[in-house]
């Protein structure tokens, strides 16, 4: 590819619209025409080569039109992603297939089907958004680069067809040397940087302005990296952790350095008596002492000393006591955990009588703590009671067998065997929550219920996020691209001496009747002529 | 200068394809778990249901297969009648069954171990955190650490008899 001289020596790219010099137009039409003062007129490199593959790609993305329509996609689909909830929250307790199409009907089905309910992560949202970091990588660097270039090497003198063809333009056949010092002195006050050549002159004003968008793709880059770091093991931590009152739990993303004991867990629900009377009817509709209002739990953290050793009974040291509350995380060390659930009444221990059929006379009492039972509770004087099996979340299986559902104690059912002075080899009951079955035959003796207690369980998750920051800072940057080329207008005036006249000619970026309302309040006092529109000759 | 703008061009793109390979690798093919196969098993220490104290650490030059379950979970229960009786066969050669009840109570476990007959230790995690130091998701998954304490393979859901055997084949030191 050829480079092209301009007729004022200035040696320009290939591709060039204007010169970069001198601003004539390389390309000789013979129009009077508005030049397209586009990236200063500069070759835009994208457009003029298309020789390799990388060549071709990079031409891809350079192309705006292709960058809007990776926009517009991406805004489209993700907008998609909020017509259904999101996998993730849904209700734990259904699966995803079930649960979109018997929410949402055959439209829900169709959303699952195509995938829509884990969009943020598929695939190809991944890629689109990739596509759109690609494209604003390309596309600003296109631009950027011969952008500084024409700023940079523009010359005072222009050539008269550039002049000539700038929008706000004017000539003056009489004037005094007082008029051209007056609006030179009057453009500095207005801080307009003025370079002078051969009794040419140009002044400029807010170039830094055109960073703008750039500056603002910086920022934008740098929040598609913070939110690429997420998938970096340690940048990006966000746990789940169920803990019941009086327990103590190692914090999961910890690498099992924390430990947290849950003291108590408390809730105070919106009850109607006790709330203002403007919010009876919201009360009513969701009923009475249904809302959370307010919950929170007791907490201790500690520390595990020594090595780790998973499994190891840890040496724990406490490291502060602390409430969690909705809004009021627990933070320690770059992590924060947050309150986000509850189980109210869980049970945690059932009190049960031995009692003897025959006298209606409870011989002993016992108490069966559900998460660690013991084997065997002996009640004295000959009587004992033996726990042969203990089904924390009993049901019926396939096989017609007690079974256990999951190990949380949500139904809890037992088999005893009750060893009293009359049965030495003990009788066989079985007891449940509303069943207490003989299966061995009519006993003399059975378990009776005498009571249950329960807990509180606290739901918390744990989160880290080291990207934070690059999404903070990229943020930062965005915005002040966006203030940088919003609030401040690149200016530009020529002045140039052609033939007997002088020619007055001004370009900015934006404002249009900002500038001129400028530039003709300081040419008011003068014998120059006004700068005219020439846009306006145009409509009419 | 032509050449100059290609390999600029090329350069540029490689690290936009490389940040978006990445990222693409860590959400859909990366291994998820915290432990994978090659990596040095993290050593615990844990009770077996008759109050013993078992550390990974110990069983080295022996074979381990580690096996993670709960009473509750289907294919755990039947996956287990299969390890038992390849336990007995490759006891000897120096393999040992290690397997992690994950934080449930000792009567059910030993209930479940009787009715099965189970002869390898159960080792109860009581708060999780072997189950946390492996990452283990799905119940049940199995490790198999070599005689070095290497893992070499490693497999979740049930497993069937003769893919035990071929595991035990494996680790056999």
């Amino acid at each position: 590819m050829k480079h092209v001289k301009c007729e004022c020596g200035h040696v320009n790219p290939h591709g060039t619209i204007l010169c970069e010099a001198c601003g004539k137009p390389i390309a000789e039409e013979t129009t009077d025409k508005l030049v397209d003062m586009r990236y200063e007129g500069s070759a835009r490199r994208s457009q003029t080569y298309n020789k390799t593959v990388i060549d071709k790609i990079w031409n891809f993305f350079s192309s705006v039109k292709v960058g809007i329509w990776i926009i517009i996609v991406t805004l489209v689909a993700s907008a998609v992603g909020t017509i259904y909830p999101q996998e993730a929250y849904i209700p734990p307790n259904v699966t995803a297939d079930e649960y979109y199409q018997k929410e949402y009907g055959w439209t829900g089905e169709l959303y699952y089907k195509l995938g829509f309910h884990h969009l943020y992560e598929s695939w190809w949202y991944l890629l689109l958004i990739a596509a759109l970091g690609m494209s604003l990588v390309i596309c600003s660097l296109d631009r950027v680069v011969p952008l500084y270039r024409a700023l940079k090497k523009q010359s005072v003198t222009k050539h008269p067809n550039f002049l000539k063809r700038q929008r706000l333009y004017s000539t003056s056949s009489s004037w005094t040397d007082q008029d051209y010092e007056h609006v030179k002195s009057m453009l500095k006050k207005r801080r307009y940087s003025i370079r002078e050549e051969n009794g040419n002159l140009l002044a400029e004003k807010g170039r830094f302005s055109r960073w703008g968008p750039y500056v603002n793709h910086i920022g934008l880059i740098i929040f598609l990296l913070g939110a690429m770091l997420r998938f970096v093991p340690g940048m990006y931590i966000d746990e789940v952790l169920w803990i019941r009152e009086g327990e103590t739990k190692v914090i999961p993303g910890t690498n099992g350095e924390y430990f947290l004991k849950n003291h108590r867990f408390t809730v105070e629900m919106y009850d109607k008596d006790s709330e203002n009377a403007v919010f009876q009817e919201a009360i009513d509709r969701a009923g009475n002492n249904k809302v959370a209002k307010k919950y929170e739990a007791d907490v201790s953290l500690y520390k595990r000393e020594g090595k780790l050793i998973p499994g190891a009974d840890p040496k724990l040291k406490k490291i502060k006591d602390s409430e969690i509350r909705v809004n009021q995380p627990l933070k320690f060390e770059g992590y924060a955990m947050y309150q986000v659930d509850f189980k109210l009444n869980e049970f945690s221990s059932m009190s049960f009588h031995l009692t003897d059929k025959n006298a209606n006379r409870n011989v002993g009492s016992l108490t069966v703590d559900l998460h660690n039972p013991k084997e065997t509770y002996d009640l004295k004087n000959g009587y004992k009671v033996k726990l042969m099996s203990y089904f924390p979340d009993f049901f019926f299986d396939d096989e017609g067998n007690p079974n256990t559902k999951t190990r949380v104690p949500n139904n809890p059912a037992f088999v005893f065997k009750m060893i009293t002075p009359q049965h030495k080899k003990g009788e066989v009951a079985f007891v449940g929550i509303r069943e207490n079955l003989e299966p061995l035959g009519n006993n003399d003796y059975k378990m009776t219920f005498a009571g249950v207690e329960t807990k509180n369980v606290t739901g918390l998750t744990v989160r880290r996020d080291y990207t934070l920051w690059f999404l903070g800072i990229g943020g930062a940057i965005f915005m002040i691209g966006v203030i940088q080329g919003m609030y401040w207008n690149h200016r530009r005036m020529w002045i140039q001496k052609v033939n007997n006249e002088i020619w007055l000619a001004a370009h900015t970026n934006k404002n249009w009747y900002g500038l001129k309302k400028e530039l003709n309040g300081l040419l008011e006092s003068t014998s120059l002529t006004q700068l005219k529109d020439q846009n306006d000759k145009e409509t009419k | 200068m032509k050449k100059k703008r290609l390999i600029i061009r090329t350069v540029i793109l490689a690290v936009l394809l490389c940040a978006v390979g990445y990222t693409l690798y860590a959400q859909f093919f990366a291994d998820k778990q915290k432990v994978s196969v090659g990596d040095k098993a993290p050593d615990f220490i844990l009770r077996d249901v008759n109050g013993e104290t078992h550390q990974l650490s110990d069983y080295k030059g022996k074979g381990v297969f580690l096996n993670f379950w709960g009473t509750w979970c289907k294919p755990c229960k039947q996956e287990m009648p299969a390890m038992e009786k390849q336990y007995a066969s490759y006891k000897k050669q120096g393999v040992e069954i290690l397997a992690v009840n994950v934080a449930e109570t000792n009567i059910a476990v030993e209930q479940f171990a009787k009715q099965y007959e189970l002869s390898f230790p159960i080792l109860m995690d009581k708060d999780s955190q072997v189950l946390g130091a492996y990452g283990i998701d799905p119940l049940p998954t199995t490790f198999l650490i070599d005689k070095n304490g290497k893992i070499v393979d490693s497999f979740i859901g049930g497993l069937e008899e003769s893919k035990i055997k071929e595991y035990m084949e494996e680790i056999k030191p």
